[in-house]
């Protein structure tokens, strides 16, 4: 059948490249692999590989174009008839395998360096190359290992099998995953969607084991060691925390708000409430700066849908609180935030808080955050790079505040200064807009006045 | 949306009850999803069930022992009062295609699956229309289209179901035609046509390629074809139909052969089975971004998702091999793809079997596809009649013939032709899967006296070592 091949989406929101020179023209019989053609975006120059092999119908740009994403770049002839149906279901899986190589291939040579460890040596037929090689080589691996090469984002045609006949055997794989130093590659294997279905589960429920890495050696070689065995909860952690730092890329942006007034504010506020059993903290501040803030800047308050390609801005605001309990990190979720006063969110983040201590949280009050606060201050810490609570888009941590000597019109003076950590997924929010999505809590932080209006 | 229609929703809706159908749907439910699966029929089971593979391997059986009974007088068993009875054969028929139904009812029913029997369309990507006596939309999350394939017809020949049939109605077995004229010599043809010919109509098969059950490897075909012919089947190749009129109670072919000779044939019936077309062109698949190809086959991924993300296709939809276990297997794949699993349809092979006498069976590739892809290869073949238990049973015709790239010994394709292959070409498929070497086959005992051991007494001839047959080049082979 007559086959196009498209420019694939290589991400980096890069929608068209240039096209420098054809490496092929038409009529050309080319294999699969084989540079096409050389093309530029505007990250780096590079070259791209034929999806299939075959004969070349047709060029459909020439050099000089600018290609968009999504075109048809070239056409490819009718394949021989005689192709079999039954090697179809090969080629197609390996295709479907390959394309993320391919797309990664176009990010430029820097990816491509770090792509490299993966395409390991090539297997001992392809260098007698003078005999004609049989067409599109096929792969040997049973279907287990077929699958575990999917779950770790391998693609086969790069491994060289060690078993009978060249088969990939399971042992290649995770050899693969341990000497290419493969956080990436752990991070290509579950979609998004796998990893949204996990997450649900809270601590209670047993977490699954978290990934091996490389074999540890023998500790109690220098000195006395105990062991303790991990706890659900810290399971669960574990693999929450590294699935969320492997697929999300974290990128941080560290700020300061003067809360010198909202600090008066609070103390003045505080005596009162005492008499109303409540206690008030600088946090149900914050959190309506936040809310604002994410009102403002919507794809913060947002998740990427890899699967479909889109990214799902939640009409709703519930933030989720990282409570330090005993057990661990467990983050109850308070709901509809931009519909409660400062009060109400005093009230009930102190009974939360105190419920998820005792591990009287439902599970219903863990889900269906938008965006997390977590709060090192309360222990003394100042600044930190908190890891987003996958798959929301940011978290903000909040520090210890702190007097210290600041610059106001030319003199020195003393104030309260509290940080603020954001770290954000850099696929979906940019440095500016991380910067200015901070900038809008500070502004409310730093003047309650416009808090007071605005939340 | 209507007044006092009602709306529903569903994580993953599934449109086709057939092999494909329900094991996506059983799939994505056991694994944590809510399933809609609609049927457009009143049973669940689909083709494969109702009209096609289990009917037709009934009436297979059935005739089968017709033709062993025959057999047995060698044996030593006299039968004489031999009759058959077509009502009571379709009611047997009827009776397991029932039991089968009621079986994936029930196993819907405990999963929570709600079966729906009706016609849904599209109306968007997430949104599709439903008609089943109340009208109703349903939005999904996910789906999955399973609405299988019908028959083609013969342009300007009407399909009366009696005496102008399709395979659907030729499994119903109402009356047996004394004239039967099979127009297509592909696997439904001469299947049912074998069916025929045992309950004694006399059976013509046109067929416009140069060999029946075209594609496939012509020695296999061969000995399948003088089975036919010892049963009196008469085969017109290389033959087209020209036009088909009923003439009172009989019907009339005129056929043309390729040199352009005409003729004409008389028939009490004439069963058209020229092949199969997908069900997608009233699908309402023009508001959703699904893409089909000039023949209505739906495009997938890997992962059998559409150009649509949100909508999946599997089975006779996506392109052939139109056969069942392609579509279960691609159901699954669906499913769990849906369910955020990193499947995909690599499947090394999709095997074939055809229940004809002699059965074939086969898997992976052929000599010719094997050379054509570039390989040397390496060809064992054990034939049947060297074979203890294929004279025990009386079923020595036949071979099992297996094909190995040369540099590797890695098993390239299997073809098998005789009693009983259908129940043994697994063991070929797994080997293919595995990536096995001709020693793997070798080497595993087959019990004795089985035919399995056909299996590995051609991957021995393929190596060189064959004990049950002598080979005078195996003499210089070097000791392994």
């Amino acid at each position: 059948m007559a086959r196009d091949f498209k420019l694939p989406d290589i991400g980096e929101g890069i929608s068209e490249v240039e096209l420098l020179q054809w490496y092929v023209q038409e009529g050309d019989v080319v294999r699969e692999d084989q540079n096409l053609a050389e093309i530029e975006t505007d990250k780096a120059v590079a070259d791209l590989p034929s999806p299939y092999a075959g004969r070349i119908s047709r060029l459909h740009f020439k050099a000089g174009d600018r290609i968009p994403v999504g075109a048809v770049l070239v056409s490819f002839a009718e394949a021989d008839e005689e192709m079999p149906q039954t090697r179809a279901p090969t080629v197609e899986g390996r295709t479907a395998v390959s394309e993320r190589q391919r797309a990664e291939a176009l990010r430029g040579p820097q990816a491509r360096e770090e792509e490299a460890p993966q395409a390991v040596a090539e297997s001992p037929e392809r260098a007698r190359a003078e005999k004609p090689k049989p067409q599109a080589e096929r792969v040997l691996a049973t279907p287990a290992t077929r699958r575990r090469a999917r779950e770790l984002g391998i693609d086969l045609t790069a491994v060289e099998g060690t078993g009978p006949g060249g088969r990939i055997t399971p042992e290649d794989l995770e050899r693969l995953v341990r000497d290419g130093g493969r956080a990436a590659a752990a991070a290509e294997a579950p979609p998004a969607e796998a990893a949204m279905a996990a997450e649900q589960a809270p601590p209670p429920t047993p977490a699954q084991p978290i990934p091996e890495r490389a074999p540890l050696p023998d500790f109690s070689k220098w000195g006395a060691v105990e062991r303790v065995a991990l706890s659900a909860t810290r399971r669960q952690i574990a693999r929450r925390m590294a699935q969320s730092l492997y697929t999300a890329p974290h990128a941080a942006a560290l700020e300061e708000a003067d809360v010198t007034e909202l600090e008066a504010f609070r103390q003045q506020m505080r005596q009162r409430l005492k008499e109303r059993n409540v206690r008030l903290t600088l946090l149900p501040f914050v959190m309506k700066a936040v809310v604002a803030a994410l009102k403002a800047c919507p794809h913060v308050n947002a998740s990427l849908d890899e699967a479909h390609q889109e990214l799902v801005l939640k009409r709703y605001y519930h933030l989720g609180i990282a409570v330090d309990t005993e057990r661990g990190l467990i983050v109850p979720v308070v709901r509809d935030v931009d519909r409660k006063s400062i009060v109400e969110l005093a009230t009930e983040l102190e009974d939360l808080v105190q419920r998820t201590r005792d591990g009287k949280v439902t599970l219903d009050e863990l889900r269906g955050g938008t965006f997390t606060l977590t709060n090192a201050g309360a222990v003394g810490g100042h600044a930190f790079i908190p890891i987003i609570n996958y798959p929301e888009a940011a978290i903000l941590g909040i520090g210890r505040t702190q007097q210290k000597p600041v610059v106001r019109e030319g003199r020195v003076v003393v104030r309260t200064i509290l940080p603020l950590s954001l770290s954000f997924d850099h696929r979906i929010i940019d440095g500016a807009d991380a910067v200015r999505f901070v900038m809008v809590i500070i502004r409310l932080l730093e003047d309650p006045s416009q808090l007071l209006l605005e939340a | 949306m209507v007044m006092g229609e009602i709306e529903r929703d569903a994580q993953v809706v599934v449109i086709g009850g057939g092999p494909g159908g329900y094991a996506a749907a059983f799939r994505a439910a056991d694994l944590g999803k809510e399933v809609v699966l609609i049927e457009s029929a009143d049973a669940l089971g689909g083709e494969c069930l109702h009209h096609g593979c289990i009917p037709s391997k009934a009436l297979l059986t059935a005739t089968d022992l017709l033709d062993q009974i025959a057999a047995a007088q060698s044996m030593g068993i006299r039968a004489t009062q031999v009759s058959t009875d077509p009502a009571a054969m379709h009611r047997w028929k009827a009776s397991i295609l029932a039991q089968l139904a009621k079986g994936l009812d029930q196993l819907a029913e405990r999963r929570g699956i709600e079966v729906i029997h009706g016609k849904a369309t599209f109306t968007g990507s997430r949104r599709l229309r439903i008609s089943d006596g109340s009208s109703g939309t349903l939005a999904f999350e996910h789906a999955i289209i399973a609405t299988g394939s019908r028959p083609i017809g013969l342009p300007g020949v009407e399909i009366d179901g009696e005496r102008v049939m399709t395979s659907r109605h030729a499994l119903a077995l109402h009356a047996v035609p004394k004239r039967l004229v099979v127009v297509g010599g592909g696997y439904i043809g001469v299947e049912l046509g074998t069916v025929y010919a045992r309950l004694g109509s006399h059976v013509t098969v046109v067929e416009m390629a140069d060999q029946l059950l075209p594609g496939m490897d012509r020695d296999l075909v061969q000995v399948v074809q003088r089975s036919l012919q010892k049963h009196k089947v008469e085969i017109h190749l290389r033959t087209t139909v020209t036009e088909i009129s009923s003439e009172g109670q009989s019907v009339r072919v005129q056929i043309a052969r390729e040199q352009g000779e005409a003729a004409t044939l008389e028939a009490d019936g004439v069963l058209i089975a020229i092949g199969r077309r997908p069900n997608t062109d009233d699908l309402g698949l023009e508001h959703t971004k699904v893409r089909r190809d000039g023949r209505g086959f739906l495009q997938v991924d890997a992962a059998r998702r559409t150009a649509d993300p949100r909508i999946y296709a599997i089975g006779d939809v996506t392109g052939e091999p139109m056969l069942a276990h392609k579509a279960t297997r691609e159901g699954k794949v669906a499913a769990e793809a849906i369910a955020g699993q990193p499947a995909a349809f690599d499947n090394v092979t999709v095997p074939a079997v055809v229940f004809t006498e002699p059965e074939i069976a086969f898997c992976g590739m052929s000599e010719e596809q094997a050379r054509a892809a570039g390989y040397e290869i390496k060809v064992g073949k054990f034939p049947f009649r060297a074979l203890g238990r294929a004279l025990t049973l009386n079923a020595i015709e036949g071979f099992v013939k297996v094909i190995a790239d040369a540099e590797r010994d890695v098993i390239l394709g299997v073809r098998m032709v005789g009693a009983g292959v259908s129940d043994l070409i697994g063991e070929a498929v797994l080997a293919l899967e595995m990536g096995a070497q001709l020693e793997d086959l070798a080497v595993s005992i087959h019990p004795h006296p089985t035919l399995s051991e056909a299996l590995g007494e051609a991957a021995e001839v393929a190596l060189g070592q064959a004990i049950h047959l002598y080979l005078p080049h195996q003499q210089r082979a070097s000791a392994r």
